[in-house]
């Protein structure tokens, strides 16, 4: 371990050591000054970004490893990182309240959601198969304790114990699969994996690539292991259910790309069939099941998985621009979810959470400023322009017509104008409908602008799409 | 000066600050529009001064690299095509607005703001020269009609707008398809650049395909029509204005901007398809159109029924200039489906404004709830017979240019297209004068009727400015035939040339 080590990892050693300041300095805050929790944390998610930013980058595209290559930095590293510093940042000041009216454990919420940041990171950067073990689980852990935050809750124990015994059950096939592979190439560092694949066909192999697809699958919620996704976030408090839905898809999607592409990009005959079929299956029964519901959470959870579906069309492209589609769609989906759970929270200000389609009805005239941010979120998670969702929509059609896939590239049209009929719903639901209360919505000043920047970034994203079109390109 | 440029973003920026002068503040809210809209209007003038109308090539062009990874331009330019759509909408934004002014109590401002950014995304989708950049204006133009109709129709407005924009948003997927295969294929997005790309017969039948699709709903055409007569039905006058007179010239815009220049060999080879729903359209839907109950179903029927017209002309003239080269015949069917949109913009903007006239007054637009309205409004009444005179294609009117030409065009092409096309000068004096005949002559229906006011100063106005385009056009056609004249005939030789590679 040298001083270089050290360097490249900064951000994750600043957020570790952070993270634990916090939890000492919290635990002897009084119960009413618990407010700087949130403070501090957001402040080290500022610093964290600083510091990543402030890395001597003379040559963006250059490729670093460390820690004896289970660690690597790039590009790519960098922007997922940054995007989900915005994120969590934002995910703080939006659940502050949240918080105190529901009267969860601030300190711990904080505490857990900086872990699971921190797996986040060690999954983006891992090289090694060690490495993506460790953040995954670093996610995971954190993610079940989060969902049980609301411990006298059914709804949210029953969800906390499934995703917990199908999470770990997922781990355990994600490891079989590595340690399969591990036995044939003899090494854990993802590189060395994909120099010795290249020489040939193996069939212990392929049934290891088959347990990773199955754990990336269900780290994505793509169908068919998908069956969590509904359950846990309509289960988990809204303050929890935004981060699931946000930080950790950034981390999947990195995990995809150190492991199929980074790994075992020489096999891409046999995780792309497999692929197709996941991301077939997703979109149809995403976009399909979602109109059915009546609940605003489930209904996105459903959203979610086909927008992890579509995501999956750049993936199994194998190619370096389908892999740039995929990242600006990560990259778009986690903001979009991250606002539009945003609304939920805010709706939920009275203790109960706004979790039927029906308590957004007459939105526009109860805060049109709210009704008009949760509008262009919904048209961005339709996809339709010029908000951001399209041009994610977009790049992965491209994609996918380019590796010469017009009968997928037509079905992902084709739903994805069957998906619009629910966003829509929701638009019709603020917009075209009387309310049903008159009860005024209390915005915190904070809050306010962090939602008119998170519902603005859907348009600004497109107009200028651009600029994040340009670094997910050089990303690969 | 980016005019073409500040034609988009005057009114996209203008609808931000109408909406932040909030829904409590309507006069203001009402002015504000106004003057963006006469803004506009002004930016039209050194447009229209600076067009060179003895080319065919694009003018006003702004061209700067926007998503480089993928060679997309914020590229932007006009022609003859273009031109008289452009004027067209920016006429019609300051009507809306002052045809509004009263009608309109509720969310003034969110009205306002949504008809501003239509407008500037309208103009956006005539002037783009990017595949993509047209896409987005395309689409992006649905939002803000989906939210006038669903905020502001009738009753089953929901019903309406929903249907309206899951159709036109189906429609246009596909073309997205073909837009990215296209890039694809040729390395950008260039629209100018597509025309001259070389394709295969087979790939150009399946682009003309995804084309089709898109562009038959937005006209549109029969079967995919069922749309319209609802959306128009349920949306406020205002939308039902802009929809009929900018936004179903879209469909027939895209047609000449892409089907006929980027797939000629396509559109030769499909050409049937089209010529037969436009002729479906003429007959069948004139017939329905005779047994509507309610206004604006009935003027909707014939939106339907008129823009069959323009898509006639478009596609009579490609079997025309293969067979017998770029002949007067092949020439007036363009040119006459041209000022047929435009003819049709001005005269179907005129009927709903009409309607819109007699619904503020006993809010019904059922046929059977009126009767003698000429003895109570007589100037109404005036106005009113002009336009539906019009919509019949009565000489002098603008109406009549364009169906002739047209029908002209398709003798060229074949005695039968002809003979059923004229059809349409029977049905639409059918339905349009049995309208009239009830709803203004005989003796006044009832109470409500016989207490209607007559046009106030500001219908007046409207109404009036429209009446002398209407027959300004119809007696003097010709400004507007040769401002689109060179890029008419550059089109025509386009088609003519096919561009399979190596034949």
């Amino acid at each position: 371990m040298t001083a270089v080590d050290l360097m490249l990892a900064l951000p994750e050693l600043f957020i570790l050591f952070m993270t634990c300041v916090i939890m000492l300095v919290g635990l002897w805050l009084p119960r009413d000054r618990q407010g700087l929790i949130s403070f501090m944390s957001v402040m080290t998610l500022v610093f964290a970004a600083i510091i990543l930013l402030g890395w001597d980058d003379s040559n963006p595209s250059a490729v670093d490893y460390a820690f004896n290559a289970a660690f690597v930095r790039d590009q790519m590293a960098d922007v997922l990182k940054l995007t989900a510093f915005i994120l969590l940042g934002a995910i703080f000041i939006y659940a502050r309240q949240y918080l105190r009216v529901f009267k969860m454990a601030i300190l711990e919420y904080h505490v857990l959601s900086l872990f699971m940041l921190l797996g986040a990171m060690v999954l983006i950067s891992s090289a090694s198969m060690l490495t993506v073990y460790l953040g995954l689980e670093l996610i995971a852990l954190p993610s079940y304790a989060l969902v049980a935050l609301r411990r006298d809750d059914k709804r949210a124990t029953e969800a906390a114990m499934k995703y917990f015994v199908l999470g770990s059950l997922a781990s355990g096939l994600l490891l079989y699969g590595l340690s399969m592979i591990y036995g044939v190439t003899g090494t854990l560092s993802l590189a060395q994996v994909a120099n010795i694949t290249s020489m040939g066909n193996n069939t212990v192999l392929v049934l290891g690539l088959i347990f990773v697809v199955i754990g990336i699958a269900f780290k994505l919620g793509v169908v068919p292991l998908h069956m969590w996704i509904p359950d846990v976030y309509e289960g988990a408090p809204a303050a929890v259910t935004i981060l699931i839905s946000s930080v950790p898809k950034l981390a999947a999607f990195a995990m995809a790309i150190r492991l199929l592409s980074d790994g075992m990009g020489n096999m891409q005959e046999h995780w792309m069939s497999m692929l197709v079929v996941l991301a077939t299956l997703s979109i149809v029964l995403g976009n399909l099941v979602a109109i059915a519901q009546s609940n605003i959470k489930r209904m996105l959870a459903y959203s979610t998985i086909a927008h992890m579906g579509f995501m999956l069309l750049g993936l199994l492209t194998g190619t370096d621009q389908g892999f740039s589609a995929s990242m600006f769609y990560a990259i778009v989906y986690a903001i979009m979810s991250a606002g539009a759970f945003a609304v939920i929270i805010l709706l939920s200000q009275h203790g109960v959470e706004a979790e039927n389609l029906d308590d957004y009805k007459g939105l526009n005239k109860r805060s049109p400023w709210l009704a008009l941010m949760m509008l262009m979120l919904m048209f961005s998670l339709a996809g339709v322009p010029v908000f951001a969702g399209f041009f994610a929509k977009w790049l992965v059609i491209q994609a996918v017509l380019d590796a010469g896939m017009v009968w997928l590239a037509v079905l992902a049209v084709v739903f994805s104008v069957i998906g619009a009929f629910y966003y829509l719903r929701v638009v019709k639901l603020m917009y075209f409908d009387e309310p049903d209360s008159d009860e005024a919505i209390i915005v915190p000043a904070d809050f306010r602008a962090a939602l008119t920047l998170n519902g603005s970034a859907q348009l600004l994203l497109g107009i200028f799409a651009n600029i994040l079109i340009a670094l997910c390109v050089a990303s690969f | 000066m980016h005019l073409l440029s500040l034609l988009i973003w005057l009114p996209l920026f203008g609808s931000a600050l109408v909406l932040a002068a909030g829904d409590q503040r309507p006069v203001l809210a009402r002015w504000l529009a106004l003057l963006l809209m006469l803004g506009a209007l002004a930016l039209c003038v050194p447009l229209y001064g600076g067009f060179d109308s003895s080319t065919a090539a694009m003018q006003f062009v702004e061209k700067m690299p926007w998503i480089e990874a993928f060679n997309i331009h914020y590229h932007l330019g006009v022609d003859g095509f273009s031109m008289p759509l452009v004027l067209l909408t920016c006429f019609f934004g300051v009507i809306v607005v002052v045809a509004s002014w009263t009608s309109i109590q509720q969310r003034v401002a969110q009205y306002m703001a949504a008809f501003l950014l239509l407008q500037g995304l309208m103009v956006g989708v005539f002037v783009a020269l990017d595949g993509m950049l047209f896409y987005i204006f395309f689409e992006a133009m649905l939002i803000p009609m989906f939210l006038i109709i669903g905020i502001w129709g009738g009753e089953r407005r929901v019903y309406a707008t929903l249907k309206f924009f899951l159709y036109t948003f189906f429609g246009s997927v596909f073309m997205l398809v073909g837009l990215i295969w296209l890039y694809l294929q040729s390395g950008s997005f260039d629209i100018l650049a597509w025309h001259d790309f070389p394709l295969s017969l087979q790939a150009q039948k399946w682009l003309f395909m995804a084309f089709f699709i898109a562009f038959a709903v937005k006209v549109p055409m029969w079967p995919v029509h069922t749309w319209l007569p609802d959306a128009h039905v349920e949306a406020p006058t205002g939308g039902s204005v802009i929809l009929a007179a900018i936004m179903l010239k879209i469909g027939g815009y895209g047609f000449l901007r892409f089907s006929l220049p980027i797939t000629p060999d396509g559109s030769a080879a499909l050409d049937w398809l089209i010529i037969a729903l436009s002729l479906i359209a003429i007959v069948y839907i004139g017939l329905v159109a005779l047994v509507q109950l309610d206004m604006k179903k009935l003027i909707a029927y014939s939106s339907i029924a008129h823009m069959g017209f323009a898509t006639l002309g478009f596609f009579v003239v490609v079997s025309i200039v293969r067979e017998a080269g770029v002949t007067d015949a092949a020439n007036m069917g363009l040119t006459g489906g041209m000022v047929q949109m435009i003819s049709h913009g001005f005269i179907s903007g005129a009927l709903f404004l009409c309607v819109g006239v007699l619904y503020d007054r006993t809010h019904s637009r059922q046929i059977r709830d009126y009767g003698g309205v000429a003895i109570s409004m007589p100037w109404f009444a005036t106005f009113a017979v002009l336009f539906f005179m019009a919509n019949t294609g009565l000489p002098g009117t603008s109406g009549f240019v364009g169906e002739f030409f047209v029908i002209l065009s398709s003798f060229a092409a074949n005695f039968w297209y002809a003979a059923l096309a004229a059809l349409t000068l029977i049905l639409s004096a059918g339905y349009s004068l049995y309208l009239v005949k009830r709803v203004f002559f005989g003796d006044i229906k009832n109470k409500a009727v016989a207490e209607m006011q007559d046009l106030n100063k500001r219908e007046f106005a409207i109404l009036g400015i429209l009446a002398l385009a209407v027959l300004l056009l119809g007696v003097w056609p010709n400004p507007l035939v040769e401002l689109m004249q060179p890029s008419v005939e550059q089109l025509l030789s386009h088609i003519a040339l096919s561009k399979v590679s190596g034949s």
